[in-house]
C-alpha cells in the first residue's frame, strides 16, 4: 500500500477569485478608478443611496455603476435616468458577485473615462461578504426597519466593510432600533469601520457619507 | 448559501497542489473555516462529492476545522472566545470594557492534503 503523504497548504479556499480581484484592483489603480462595492439585504436602499450619491458627486467625478441582480433591469434603468452609465450583470441565480463577473463588466467599459465605479451587489447579507470583487473599499447598508440585531446574525458582512450606512433613519421614531448599541457592537467587531446615519428619502446625513467618499477618492488618486 | 462557488474554488486549490506534488490520488482534505463564515458543512461535502467525480480528488475525506471568533481586550490583554451567533457579549469578560478587537474567526483556508 502506498504511503500517505501530508502536504501543508494553508491557501485561501477562494484564492483564484482573490488573485483575479488583486489584478483588477491593480488595473483600476493604474487607471485612477476608485471602485466601491456596495452591499446590503434586499430593500435596504442600495439603489437609492447610489442615486443620492450620484446627484451630489457627478459634477466632480465621472461615475459609472455596475448593477448585479439575479435577473432584472429595474435598477440600471433608474441609474440611466440620472444620466449615468450602468452595466447590468444578470447573475442568473448566483447570490453574489465575484471577481470574474466584475471582470466581464469592466471589459465593456473604457476605464479612462471613469473616476468612480460603484458596484451595486446582489441583495444579500451573507454571500457577497466572502467574495472580493477587486474594489478599493467595501460599504454596506443596514436600514432601520431591519433591526439592530443583524450584527449577531451576519457578523462577517459587518466585519469586512470599511463603511456602514444606517439608512431610513426617518423610521427611528417608529421602531426600537438602538443606534448606540448597534454602533458599539459593530466597532468591537470591526475597529476601523466608518458609520453614517442617513435617510435617502429626506436627504439627512447623505452629505457626510459623500464627504467620506470624496476624501477616499482623492486620497486614492493622490497615492500615485 | 454559496457552497457551490466555495467548493469549486476549493477543488481548484486542491487539484493544483496535488498536481504540483505529483500526487496520484487525494485521500483527505483539511479545511480551516472561521466561525464567521456561514458555510454549511453538509452542503460543501455534497457539492464536493459531485464536483470531484472523475478527478483524483474523488472520494477524498473532508475534515472541516472550525475556528472560533477570538477577541482581544486592549485594556487587560485578555483573549477570549465569543460565540457570536449564540449572542455572547463581545465585551471583555475579565474587565468589562468595550475596547476590544476581534483577532481571529475569519479564516477560510485549505489547510492541508493527504495524498498518495
Amino acid at each position: 500500500m502506498d504511503d500517505i503523504r501530508l502536504i501543508d497548504i494553508r491557501e485561501e479556499i477562494l484564492s483564484d477569485n482573490q488573485n483575479l480581484a488583486d489584478e483588477i484592483r491593480e488595473r483600476l489603480r493604474d487607471n485612477g478608478v476608485f471602485m466601491l462595492n456596495l452591499m446590503s439585504a434586499p430593500g435596504s436602499g442600495k439603489t437609492s443611496l447610489i442615486i443620492e450619491t450620484i446627484r451630489r458627486l457627478k459634477d466632480e467625478f465621472r461615475i459609472g455603476v455596475i448593477e448585479g441582480d439575479i435577473d432584472s433591469l429595474v435598477d440600471s434603468e433608474k441609474i440611466a435616468a440620472e444620466g449615468i452609465s450602468a452595466v447590468q450583470l444578470r447573475t442568473g441565480g448566483a447570490c453574489h458577485l465575484d471577481a470574474p463577473m466584475i471582470e466581464t463588466a469592466l471589459a465593456t467599459m473604457d476605464l479612462e473615462n471613469f473616476d468612480l465605479l460603484i458596484i451595486e451587489n446582489v441583495g444579500n447579507l451573507v454571500c457577497p461578504a466572502e467574495f472580493d470583487t477587486g474594489a478599493a473599499k467595501k460599504a454596506m447598508i443596514l436600514s432601520v426597519p431591519e433591526g439592530d440585531d443583524k450584527v449577531l446574525k451576519y457578523p462577517l458582512m459587518f466585519s469586512v466593510c470599511d463603511a456602514l450606512v444606517i439608512n431610513k433613519i426617518d423610521y427611528l421614531g417608529l421602531s426600537d432600533f438602538n443606534q448606540d448599541l448597534l454602533k458599539e457592537r459593530v466597532q468591537m467587531l470591526n475597529r476601523g469601520i466608518n458609520i453614517f446615519a442617513v435617510s435617502c428619502r429626506t436627504g439627512e446625513g447623505i452629505d457626510e457619507w459623500c464627504d467620506w467618499l470624496r476624501r477616499e477618492i482623492y486620497s486614492f488618486k493622490n497615492r500615485d | 448559501m454559496h457552497e457551490l462557488a466555495v467548493t469549486e474554488g476549493m477543488l481548484k486549490v486542491v487539484l493544483r497542489h496535488a498536481e504540483l506534488n505529483r500526487a496520484k490520488k487525494v485521500v483527505g482534505i483539511t479545511l480551516q473555516i472561521g466561525e464567521m463564515s456561514d458555510i454549511v458543512d453538509e452542503w460543501l461535502r455534497r457539492y464536493f462529492d459531485y464536483l470531484s467525480r472523475g478527478t483524483i480528488a474523488e472520494g477524498a475525506e473532508i475534515t472541516i476545522r472550525r475556528t472560533p471568533a477570538v477577541f482581544l481586550c486592549e485594556d487587560c490583554g485578555e483573549e477570549y472566545v465569543v460565540n457570536i451567533k449564540a449572542g455572547d457579549r463581545f465585551s471583555c469578560p475579565e474587565c468589562g470594557t468595550n475596547k476590544v478587537e476581534m483577532v481571529s474567526g475569519r479564516e477560510f483556508l485549505v489547510q492541508d492534503l493527504k495524498v498518495i
